[in-house]
């Protein structure tokens, strides 16, 4: 039974992967978690999640500003840049790069088109890795799969 | 040789972690600690700078480019300056060359992309344990 649940857990990180939602990082974070970091992935999202919001807000106030600041913009989005790569969130990473871009050339309807778009893949990603994880807390460490009876 | 094999010398290193981002000190504090690392995380260079003040002294220095108060270069000049000789690793997620370039010159040994991985950390230990 155990095993059948740790299947169906490593196929939805597969599928987070294929998506492109997720990389290589996600699974480096999961080679860190042992019995002295039992849900350290999660905890590590959770951290994600709770400080970029704040980084999300002064985006998002920043955006209303005339004329915009484009430096200012673009210091926030390296900021959230390097903690979505650090979680491993692909697509997130990769709509930040374009945000960029378009603060690089002073494209204001650029910015904003990418922001919306990005605030989309943040809410897709955060329920995603919430299923994810109550899935893993179900499935249990996977040493306890393993065990013999 | 292996960061195993570095392990099993009985040398323990030390490392110094500043970055301001709160999620890279997390990670990097246990992916360390993973390679057998005591880690201590600082939030920007300022307080880097003020550790080593007070006596403080680490083998490895993880200096974060981009940080409030006092930024990496600038901490890696004062820290060079005071006459701190050990091991200080650039972290950046800066793509630029010439931005790492610049950062190198502020007296940095290497200059690597965050986050850190397990084969940087094993190149690390394998030049810390040459010294």
């Amino acid at each position: 039974m155990e095993r059948n649940l740790h299947k169906q857990l490593d196929n939805m990180k597969k599928s987070l992967i294929d998506q492109g939602y997720l990389d290589e990082q996600f699974i480096q974070l999961e080679e860190l978690q042992d019995e002295a970091n039992p849900n350290f992935v999660e905890e590590v999202v959770t951290l994600y999640y709770r400080d970029s919001a704040r980084l999300i807000q002064n985006i998002e106030q920043t955006l209303e500003k005339i004329p915009l600041d484009f430096a200012k913009l673009d210091n926030y989005m390296h900021q959230f840049k390097g903690s979505s790569c650090s979680i491993g969130a692909k697509k997130l990473k990769n709509e930040c790069t374009q945000f960029r871009e378009h603060c690089k050339t002073g494209n204001g309807d650029g910015c904003k088109r990418t922001f919306q778009q990005l605030k989309k893949e943040y809410a897709a990603l955060k329920k995603k890795l919430e299923h994810y994880f109550q899935f893993a807390r179900q499935a249990g460490p996977i040493e306890k799969a393993c065990r013999p009876k | 040789m292996t960061s195993k094999n570095i392990l099993t010398l009985g040398q323990k290193f030390s490392v110094l972690i500043v970055d301001d981002d709160k999620i890279i000190r997390r990670i990097h504090k246990v992916l360390l600690n993973k390679f057998g690392f005591e880690s201590h995380t600082v939030e920007n260079g300022k307080e880097a700078v003020d550790l080593y003040l007070s006596g403080k002294h680490f083998d490895l220095i993880l200096m974060d480019m981009e940080m409030p108060v006092m930024d990496g270069p600038k901490a890696t000049r004062e820290l060079r300056a005071m006459g701190v000789n050990n091991m200080i690793v650039g972290v950046t997620s800066r793509g630029l060359d010439s931005e790492k370039q610049a950062f190198t010159e502020a007296g940095l040994d290497y200059c690597v992309e965050k986050p850190l991985t397990s084969e940087t950390i094993t190149s690390l230990l394998q030049e810390l344990a040459k010294k």
